[in-house]
């Protein structure tokens, strides 16, 4: 039994992986840059809903509510002012930036809200679902956030491949100067990756800090590392790749700490990684590119 | 000696000249009692900023590959510096002399470390190669925070995770503690001894650039395959040149681990990375002169920003920010040539 609730865990947390990583990608597949400032928009996120929910008393849902549409604000916002300036710019000097932006939103936090961790109240209030007799005990946060993570799968692979807007993003990641001759509106196409991959985050930001209830400025840079590994774990640009290597990595990092070692299974988590890179060099499901002279 | 030679030879020397200036500078303002404590509590840390800068400049610009893991290399260079110098405590009395060979060990394990890395990931390219830097140097960071190094009667004790897992003898002691690093590093980094390094990473990075080999491993950068097409062994070059680089890293690290009295693996996160890419990046990618003056000026803006508290770090932000757009955006970029261009012909109109 203690095996399967490891699992579960593992697919929880894989789930939240998952729904970072998939801002990752999308991003990483349209802009091609490393938004190392991903990941601290999922504390952005977590901090939105604490101030709906703990502080002025609102119902979960509404912390939800805010905490997403904060984080697609500020995701278009950061995007129009800090990397849209940098367009045709070297990737490092974009790379570097996104840096720039992740202390900026870190200090900001810390300026609000200080260093002191805060108790993040769960916003979800359901009892945990017992099965075999009571010996496995899932918790509601569990249960949705593996929900969670399948209906923004679905709906995400619904929009790209059933909407013009979606199209019109798989042909900027194909190709940004075609796309433009096609008529496509690239910069918003690109502001629109930025909306989803923020609102994604905002999600994630909410569901992990549900699941492990204490909230600080820096909660997000692990999380972010863990989605952009995951991410490139399963091919870096594609969207399944990010879903399969999200939820991989949870269930190797849960039972990691498990049976080997608690301290070592970031460790674990990290040389898998650089394992599967060796043997195929563009991850799980990325695409493997013939460079040409 | 024909004059490209000669431009060059210049162009270093006037580098060298830079850091010995900056020496004189700093023991000058020391004799009349200019400096704080604050300013020289930074002295060690700048300069291995600066080594560690040009060390990365060295992957990142010359070589062309992004590295997010150099803070591993320091890492394990500064654990067995450190290590070195505490367990030699007895045999070898003079701590300058320990010292020294603590340097050369660290460097000398860091590059070990390079080629081990070095070999499976330099396969990879781009971001790729940057997240496996990254997760290298967060595994070195990992180990290093669970593992236990103790000595008893002249045998070396290895363990994980826990103290009672070394199975000490009485009189047994305990060198590397867990997350709790090694501590009580006998303070032996000065200044000088900074500034000597210095000069030794701008020698050893400086010539490599300017010679064959140097030559060669930028004809790889630039492009690969015309590189492979003429002969040139990629995965030699590539090799040497992130060993180099993760050796003088290693160096750094012992540099840094002999001016604290602890050394935690925490402080190498890839945090540290990052900020060594950011004086790269910001001094001029494939520039050392520029790496020298960005790690100084970048080490001091926020210690000289102390003033203002908890806006210092908010502050530095948004100067890297604006500092990242001013200096590559396009825009800004061309903004900059037309107002330089205007400035000449109103010079030249004035001079006619």
């Amino acid at each position: 039994m203690s095996f399967l609730s490891c699992l579960i865990s593992g697919i929880s947390l894989g789930s939240i992986y998952a729904i970072i990583a998939l801002g990752y990608t999308m991003v990483y597949g349209i802009a091609k840059m490393l938004n190392f400032a991903h990941g601290d928009i999922i504390m952005v996120g977590a901090f939105a809903a604490y101030t709906i929910v703990s502080t002025l008393g609102m119902p979960p849902i509404l912390g939800v509510i805010v905490a997403v549409a904060v984080c697609t604000l500020l995701g278009v916002t950061v995007e129009r002012i800090a990397y849209k300036p940098l367009r045709g710019a070297s990737s490092l000097a974009v790379l570097i930036t996104a840096i720039g932006v992740s202390y900026l939103l870190q200090n900001l936090a810390l300026l609000i809200f200080s260093a002191n961790p805060q108790k993040f109240q769960s916003v979800v209030n359901l009892p945990a679902l017992k099965l075999a007799g009571g010996e496995l005990s899932v918790s509601a946060v569990t249960i949705i956030t593996v929900v969670t993570c399948l209906v923004v799968m679905f709906c995400l692979t619904s929009f790209i491949n059933k909407t013009k807007k979606g199209q019109a993003m798989l042909a900027v990641s194909e190709d940004r100067g075609a796309a433009t001759l096609m008529g496509i509106n690239v910069n918003g196409t690109i502001a629109l990756t930025f909306a989803i991959g923020s609102a994604l985050a905002a999600i994630a930001g909410v569901l992990y800090c549900s699941a492990y209830d204490t909230l600080t400025p820096y909660i997000g840079s692990m999380p972010g590392i863990k989605a952009f590994t995951a991410a490139v774990f399963g091919g870096i640009g594609s969207i399944p790749g990010a879903f399969i290597g999200g939820i991989i990595l949870g269930i190797i990092e849960q039972l990691a700490k498990k049976y080997i070692s608690s301290q070592l299974a970031d460790a674990i988590v990290f040389a898998v990684l650089i394992i599967v890179l060796l043997v195929r060099p563009s991850g799980i499901l990325g695409k493997k590119t013939n460079e040409k002279v | 000696m024909n004059s490209v030679k000669r431009k060059k030879l210049i162009d270093n020397l006037f580098t060298y000249g830079l850091v010995v200036f900056c020496w004189i500078a700093v023991q000058a303002l020391s004799a009349t009692g200019h400096m704080t404590n604050q300013i020289n509590g930074l002295l060690v840390p700048i300069c291995m900023y600066v080594i560690l800068a040009v060390s990365l400049n060295l992957t990142v610009g010359i070589s062309g590959e992004l590295s997010l893991g150099h803070a591993g290399f320091m890492c394990v260079g500064a654990f067995s510096g450190s290590f070195f110098t505490k367990l030699m405590a007895e045999a070898i009395p003079s701590l300058q002399a320990r010292f020294i060979i603590a340097l050369v060990i660290g460097a000398l394990t860091a590059a070990f470390f390079g080629v081990i890395i070095g070999i499976p990931v330099l396969r990879l390219r781009g971001d790729y190669l940057a997240i496996v830097t990254l997760a290298f140097g967060e595994i070195i960071k990992n180990v290093m925070n669970v593992i236990y190094v103790g000595v008893d009667n002249g045998m070396l004790r290895i363990a994980m995770e826990k103290k009672a897992n070394l199975n000490l003898s009485e009189n047994g002691r305990v060198i590397i503690e867990g997350a709790m690093g090694i501590t009580k590093t006998p303070k032996a980094s000065t200044f000088t001894i900074g500034i000597v390094l210095v000069l030794i990473t701008l020698f050893i990075v400086q010539n490599l650039i300017n010679s064959r080999t140097g030559r060669a491993i930028m004809a790889i950068r630039d492009n690969r395959i015309a590189a492979e097409s003429v002969g040139l062994n990629i995965t030699k070059y590539k090799l040497l040149a992130f060993s180099v680089s993760a050796s003088l890293a290693g160096m750094a690290g012992v540099l840094y681990s002999h001016n604290l009295a602890s050394l935690a693996a925490e402080k190498f996160d890839y945090n540290m990375s990052i900020l060594i890419l950011v004086y790269v990046v910001l001094g001029g990618i494939g520039n050392i002169r520029g790496s020298i003056i960005s790690a100084i000026v970048l080490t001091l803006l926020p210690e000289l920003l102390r003033g203002m508290n908890n806006y210092r770090m908010l502050i530095y932000a948004i100067v890297l920010i604006i500092m990242m757009i001013a200096n590559s955006a396009p825009s800004a970029i061309a903004a900059r040539e037309r107002l330089l261009e205007k400035f000449q012909r109103k010079n030249t109109k004035e001079a006619a």
